[in-house]
């Protein structure tokens, strides 16, 4: 169990490594960067089963079920998405 | 709380697959790394969400009757979001890329919202500090706002929504985002408000259909162009939900990743901007249109010269030295193979032919590299603006093929213009320029270009496809 200060900590370094990783990024790969990251916080699909899992009564499954659902696009269409993109970039290095 | 994941094969895979996607996206940040970097990622992603299915409470239970039936559930929820996603995401050309991970993007916020709802209803956000409904409550807000936003931002990239002008909006989105913030500390405190009758899974209900509709109205009046911006501060909204969410079911990966593309995303949105030469504050806050309606209006009508495709063709393969610059007409119309077809047969007849890409050519920074590159150009022959800038004045023709903005001269002389200081590119200087274009109409911002009326200009109408196969058919005759 996390306390408060602990989760504080990693959300601030964590904040900071995200800043780092995009302060010198080519304009080129504006658009597969924010797709490749759009497909990281897919993440969300660990969190989404934890509570479809663990849900009760009809509601909290149903709600659970479209979280499920939604946080599977995300991973699934990110993915594929990010690897259409990058393919292009095959072998293409300049000069 | 109360979500246990505390094995110790659970926790170190969380921490390898933390690790990957980190790694992977570091690594997407390089031309170099970039195609290795999304496969770590998604190595990363599988290995979690795999470790995650494996560990889930209750639902490997074979033995007792029916708790089986959850991971059923589960399964088909799966299946239910990846099959579609995975159909649309191979099928759609790349030129509408841009929307779909708009939608894709949006639909993860749903995901942290939906969440943060199963907790509330459960009453296990309440369990803890108070910290904890806090950050439940605010993730939902966010990735629910940045839902609605996302949906918006798919349907007007999509063509089938444009950019009304809804007279007294700011009022509107004023009492919409008082309601919002009301609703939010309701959930915060459900135990006040019993009063209104209300039970806390109707509440949820309300708050989250209210936020979802801020959403829609937040992003309604902002003008396609500025969609990338759009799209990228969505991105990093919900990546800072589903960081919040992490916290309150307890999972490091959901946090670290979250939080991750929440900074990124934000560091992202503002370089963005700065390519397009638009500020992050001019996007939200004002409209595109606003500006650019009054400068359409201004100056007399005055005569394009046009020319025959067949022409252009012919002008362009006795010449030695042409320089070409795409723009979003050439990706609407799907012409990247065509125009590459022509270069080559060009390149044959000795002309040299070079591509001047602008950052913000297509419909986001980048874009048009990723659809040069489809049509197999060589890399060697894309030139970036300040490489090529200076050569416009030596070439031959410059062909301008559906580019409008990005070659207007008002960004460099006219202080009046909504496009001024804008860094363009200079096919004006070239001795002959050959536009190709679909009408007569002004560019996606709703500004004239001085470039088509100059005397050196020869317009060629039509359909980038249908005119850049007159031009091929006419190279042959030749």
């Amino acid at each position: 169990m996390m306390t408060g200060f602990v989760a504080l900590y990693i959300f601030l370094m964590a904040a900071i490594a995200g800043y780092e990783i995009v302060a010198r990024v080519p304009v080129i790969l504006h658009t597969p960067l924010m797709s490749g990251s759009n497909f990281v916080h897919g993440i969300v699909l660990v969190g989404a089963m934890m509570v479809l899992a663990e849900a009760q009564g009809s509601l909290q499954v149903s709600v659970g079920f479209v979280g499920v659902v939604m946080a599977t696009s995300n991973v699934v269409g990110g993915y594929v998405s990010t690897e259409r993109m990058l393919e292009m970039f095959h072998g293409k290095e300049k000069k | 709380m109360g979500h246990s994941l505390t094995s110790f094969p659970l926790q170190a895979s969380y921490f390898i697959a933390t690790l990957l996607l980190v790694l992977g996206l570091k690594r997407m940040g390089s031309p170099r790394t970039a195609r290795n970097g999304i496969v770590w990622a998604g190595v990363g992603m599988l290995l979690a969400t795999v470790v995650t299915l494996a560990y889930l409470p209750g639902v490997w239970n074979f033995t007792e009757r029916g708790s089986w039936h959850r991971l059923v559930l589960i399964l088909i929820a799966l299946a239910a979001g990846a099959i579609p996603a995975w159909w649309s995401g191979r099928r759609v050309p790349l030129t509408e890329m841009p929307q779909m991970v708009a939608i894709y993007n949006g639909l993860g916020g749903g995901a942290a919202a939906a969440i943060a709802a199963v907790e509330i209803y459960s009453g296990r956000a309440y369990l803890g500090s108070l910290a904890f409904p806090v950050i439940a409550v605010t993730g939902a807000l966010i990735g629910t706002v940045a839902f609605g936003g996302s949906i918006v931002a798919f349907l007007k990239l999509q063509g089938w929504m444009g950019s009304p002008r809804i007279s007294g909006r700011h009022v509107i989105n004023g009492i919409l985002s008082l309601i919002v913030l009301l609703l939010t500390i309701a959930n915060i405190f459900p135990s006040w408000v019993p009063a209104f009758g209300l039970s806390i899974s109707s509440l949820v209900g309300v708050f989250l259909v209210t936020s979802l509709i801020l959403g829609i109205i937040v992003t309604l009046p902002i003008g396609g162009a500025d969609m990338p911006v759009v799209i990228s501060t969505y991105n990093a909204c919900i990546g800072l939900a589903v960081g919040f969410e992490g916290f309150v079911v307890q999972n490091p990966a959901m946090i670290i990743a979250g939080t991750i593309v929440g900074a990124a995303g934000t560091l992202l949105t503002i370089l963005m901007a700065k390519a397009m030469n638009r500020s992050f504050m001019n996007v939200w806050f004002s409209g595109f249109g606003d500006v650019a309606a009054v400068a359409a209006t201004g100056g007399p009508a005055r005569v394009m010269n046009s020319m025959d495709a067949r022409d252009a063709a012919a002008t362009m393969a006795y010449s030695e030295d042409i320089i070409v610059v795409p723009g979003y007409g050439l990706a609407v119309a799907q012409a990247q193979h065509k125009l590459w077809e022509l270069v080559q047969m060009l390149q044959k007849r000795g002309v040299k032919v070079r591509f001047a890409v602008h950052p913000v050519a297509g419909r986001m920074p980048g874009h048009m590299s990723v659809l040069l590159a489809e049509a197999g150009v060589p890399y060697d022959l894309i030139y970036d603006l300040e490489e090529i800038n200076s050569d416009f004045a030596n070439a031959d023709i410059s062909l301008v093929i559906g580019a409008n903005d990005v070659v207007n001269p008002a960004a460099r002389s006219d202080k009046s213009s909504p496009i001024y200081g804008m860094p363009i590119l200079n096919a004006d200087q070239a001795k002959q320029v050959l536009v190709i274009k679909r009408g007569t109409g002004a560019g996606f911002s709703g500004i004239q270009n001085e470039l088509f009326f100059g005397a050196n200009t020869h317009m060629v109408f039509g359909d980038a496809q249908d005119v850049i196969a007159k031009m091929i058919s006419g190279l042959k005759e030749l």
